[in-house]
């Protein structure tokens, strides 16, 4: 599969995807005006634990601006995708990634490329909550720039403000900023995690099953930041809810594991398109129910 | 949603202003130094004391190791009661210890309701606490009394045939005193690493023991015992360890008279307790250089059931660290 | 052997004997539990018995008196403790502490295990070599015996106990916290000094408190590094007091005042040890019901 590099996304069917969101919500035609317009280009990704496989060969373009959504079964490697897309893949030990993911045209995985710079760019969500334990709910909330040594408390105080409430949370938490944020309910501390990871303004936002540990409430309220952030942010979510990523997401990513357990991508594209009408048929079986 | 006018880019452009710096190289070497300043601990021990006693083995030789002369007048020197002295004390104590500490460990483990192995597994763990001097000041003024009364005045009458206990108990101090406090400061090691290595041993194979109609006491025997061998063995090895090392308790317990005795009223000396007691009388270089090589030669038996004993205890617990209260 | 036993018989007396045999095996099971925990009982019964009486005040504001004379105090010894255990834990546990994070957090697996195993060999390296080892270091080359040096002693004893420590609290430190911070695009310094040791400091200060307590109580490591001194010193380059040296002095020596002040020393310093270790208990029973 040699690719010529400076075409990563001549994986052509999705070439051919025109750039509409919302197809499946009946919204406007034509894309948004992004103001955060960063895509990423999957070009070979193969990743490993140790010796043994878990990816293939997988390439898609996740589009600016859109939600992104990784369906598959439990154990096809989604998490372990959206873990190779803000290098956290390789903070396992033993664990390696081949190919190339290029965040606005630059390889993340190029030579000297600093992966903390990766992951400032590249912002994520995860599938327990876990907000530091030994910081308070605003200390939680500018964990990012307190830990990069910003110290000046004006920006520190409006930028809390204005993550939590883009998080949805202000109004919740604006009375006990000081409280620990492992005091909050699930809900509230995902919610208190998504704050943290817009605080630092990130392109992207990673979230691997953000709302698997949740009610169907805060699933909810989940869900419809989702929507909302991606009026800034470019979104790839994984999730083993059909329904969720039918909700909330542009495009879907089908991946499945074959017998060897190695996860590979099956299909991908318009969400509308994929749950209405499949091309592989292990995508439809998958959508209407046949694997686990 | 009232989200407010999000305005990108001033917090981005800040992050992305600030560049990695020496951080990282920076800490990494320091923890990495401070991991070598254990090595260089251990080396360093091994090397002063290796030079500070060089002139002793020069003027000692070999012989120090079996000749039982101690003479600082005449400067002849040899160690074999000092070694002789600890070997005995501590083996011997570690066997009272054993028969003691297995049997706690079996008790926490296997028998205790919950209200009752709390509470004596606290006691025991604090038994470790207690500084050594603590237990010396006992043991001279309280234990080593009513030994001698009650226990070695006995003993002496009904089985003084015994080389044992042949020898009139004239002092409380002496080589029993000081293996009964030895007994009991070593058991609190064996006590917890037995625990340790009692508590992994799977429960299938308790199970399967009770399946087969087995009573408690054969279920410990035969489904939890044989697996838990080794590890045992490692935990009696630390003990020893443990007691080989002891210093103030021993010294202010035996009696401080380097013989070579059977019997076990009269007072002995060991290792450890010759350093203490004699290093800051040593007046002349080659007696203090003498008495450092006594310490390199406790060092290195330590270091070696040291290590045998941890390689034992790590087979058996699968390579964490054992013997603490946090598992 | 009567020809009239049947098997039923025979089963039944061997199992009555079996059953006999496991009710003694019980019964010794529980002696050796009284026999363990006899010790402790008499031992803390005598000292507060015997150290009760000389337990006063003046115990610890009195210089003590001329040979043979009642009275008096062992306040160098109080002087001296404070500052070589204050001076040894300042100089040991931030290297125990540092040597922890490098075998928990950058050795590889291998290395960790060595590293573990020197920290284990020290630990079982007798404490009066140390007093040695400190004596051929620090006193023979300045031709004093001094409180550094004895501070230096205790300051090697306390490492093997607080490394273990660090490096098993560490590994209780959920992964999920340690990606959060990574996700932010936190460096992985900044990740362990700022995020991963603060999770971890309740644990930590646990194996401070034990290591302050165990070498509060030492002996041996200081007979030929500190040596005593009958006076009150603070001078770092001089003989130095120490309670259990000065319980050994006077628990070896021949009058009846020095003992009942070895014995209010004891009672003084298992107070320390007992209260320590409590405190350790209730630290570490707070921290036990955490989230993960």
């Amino acid at each position: 599969m040699a690719q010529d590099p400076s075409a990563p996304a001549a994986v052509t069917e999705q070439q051919a995807i025109p750039l509409v969101r919302g197809v499946a919500f009946g919204e406007q035609e034509a894309p948004r005006v992004s103001q955060a317009a960063t895509r990423l280009d999957v070009a070979n990704l193969h990743a490993y634990y140790g010796a043994r496989p878990a990816l293939r060969d997988v390439s898609l373009t996740v589009w600016p601006n859109s939600v992104t959504a990784i369906i598959g079964p439990s154990g096809c490697g989604k998490s372990t995708f959206i873990r190779c897309l803000n290098r956290l893949h390789e903070v396992t030990p033993g664990a390696r990634v081949e190919g190339r993911v290029l965040l606005d045209g630059d390889d993340i995985y190029g030579a000297g490329v600093d992966p903390v710079v990766v992951r400032q760019r590249v912002g994520m969500v995860f599938q327990r909550p876990n907000p530091f334990p030994t910081m308070s709910i605003f200390d939680n909330a500018v964990a990012g720039l307190k830990l990069a040594g910003i110290r000046n408390r004006e920006l520190l105080r409006e930028v809390a403000e204005r993550s939590l409430r883009r998080a949805a949370l202000w109004d919740e938490v604006k009375d006990k900023l000081h409280a620990a944020g492992g005091a909050l309910s699930g809900g509230q501390q995902q919610r208190l995690c998504i704050a943290r990871a817009i605080a630092v303004e990130p392109e992207v936002v990673l979230m691997d099953e953000p709302a698997s540990s949740l009610d169907p409430m805060s699933t909810l309220k989940i869900e419809e930041l989702m929507r909302e952030l991606a009026t800034s942010f470019t979104i790839v979510i994984v999730t083993h809810n059909m329904q969720q990523a039918a909700r909330v997401s542009d495009y879907t990513a089908f991946l499945l594991a074959g017998e060897e357990r190695v996860g590979e991508l099956i299909e991908y594209g318009p969400t509308a398109r994929i749950f209405t009408n499949p091309r592989d048929p292990r995508t439809e079986q998958y959508i209407t129910g046949r694997f686990g | 949603m009232t989200a407010a006018p999000y305005e990108p880019g001033r917090v981005r452009a800040l992050l992305a202003r600030r560049r990695p710096g020496f951080g990282e190289p920076i800490f990494r070497i320091v923890v990495l130094l401070a991991a070598l300043t254990v090595l260089a601990t251990i080396i360093g021990l091994v090397v002063t004391m290796t030079v500070e006693s060089r002139r002793g083995i020069a003027h000692n030789g070999w012989s120090f190791l079996w000749t039982s002369t101690w003479d600082q007048v005449r400067q002849v020197f040899g160690a074999l009661p000092f070694v002789y002295g600890t070997v005995m004390t501590s083996v011997t104590a570690l066997a009272l210890a054993m028969l003691v500490g297995v049997g706690v460990a079996l008790f926490l483990v296997e028998l205790a309701p919950a209200w009752v192995a709390r509470p004596v597994g606290f006691m025991v763990e604090m038994l470790a606490a207690i500084p050594s001097v603590v237990f010396g000041l006992w043991g001279i003024f309280i234990l080593a009394p009513w030994l001698q009364q009650h226990v070695e005045l006995p003993l002496h009458q009904r089985l003084g045939w015994l080389p044992f206990f042949s020898t009139y108990p004239t002092t409380a101090v002496g080589n029993f005193a000081a293996i009964v406090v030895l007994a009991i400061m070593v058991l609190p090691t064996v006590a917890a690493v037995s625990r340790d290595v009692i508590a992994a041993v799977p429960r299938s194979q308790r199970e399967a023991a009770l399946a087969l109609g087995a009573t408690r006491w054969e279920m410990m025997r035969l489904g939890v015992l044989p697996y838990a061998r080794s590890g045992i063995l490692g935990a009696g090895i630390l003990g020893l360890a443990r007691g080989v090392g002891e210093t103030m308790a021993v010294t202010m317990v035996i009696g401080n008279s380097p013989t070579i005795t059977l019997s076990l009223f009269k007072q002995g000396y060991t290792m450890a307790s010759v350093i203490a007691n004699e290093f800051t009388e040593a007046t002349t270089a080659l007696y203090r250089s003498t008495l450092i090589e006594i310490g390199l030669l406790l060092l290195v038996i330590t270091l070696l059931i040291n290590v045998g004993a941890r390689l034992l205890v790590w087979r058996v617990t699968g390579g964490q660290p054992s013997g603490g209260a946090l598992q | 052997m009567t020809p009239a036993l049947t098997g039923a018989d025979i089963r039944g007396r061997h199992l009555r004997r079996r059953q006999a045999r496991d009710r003694l095996m019980r019964a010794l099971l529980w002696c050796s539990a009284l026999a363990a925990v006899t010790p402790l009982l008499l031992l803390l019964m005598f000292v507060v018995r015997e150290g009760l009486p000389a337990f006063r005040p003046s115990l610890f504001t009195e210089v003590p008196r001329p040979l043979g004379e009642s009275g008096g105090g062992v306040k160098p010894a109080v002087v001296g403790s404070l500052i070589m255990v204050g001076l040894g834990t300042f100089i040991g546990v931030p290297i125990a502490i540092l040597a922890g994070v490098y075998a928990r957090e950058y050795a590889g697996s291998r290395l960790a295990t060595v590293i573990r195993f020197l920290i284990d060999v020290l630990a079982g390296v007798p404490s009066i070599t140390i007093g040695l080892f400190v004596y051929g270091l620090l006193v023979a080359p300045m031709h004093t015996f001094s409180g550094l040096a004895g501070a230096v002693a205790l300051a090697i004893l306390i490492v093997p106990t607080v490394a273990r420590v660090t490096d098993e609290m560490l590994a209780l430190v959920p992964r999920s916290v340690r990606e959060a911070a990574y996700a932010l695009g936190v460096p992985r310094w900044k990740t362990i000094a700022r995020v991963v040791l603060p999770s971890a400091k309740v644990g930590i200060a646990t194996g401070v408190v034990l290591g302050v307590a165990r070498i509060a109580g030492e002996t041996a490591p200081l007979l030929f590094t500190a040596l005593g001194n009958r006076t009150v010193s603070t001078s770092l380059v001089r003989p130095m007091d120490a309670l259990p040296l000065r319980i050994y002095v006077y628990a070896t020596g021949p009058y009846r005042s020095w003992h009942q002040q070895a014995w209010a020393a004891s009672l003084l310093l298992v107070l320390l040890v007992l209260g320590f270790s409590l405190i350790t208990r209730l630290l570490l029973r707070r921290r036990a019901p955490g989230p993960d």
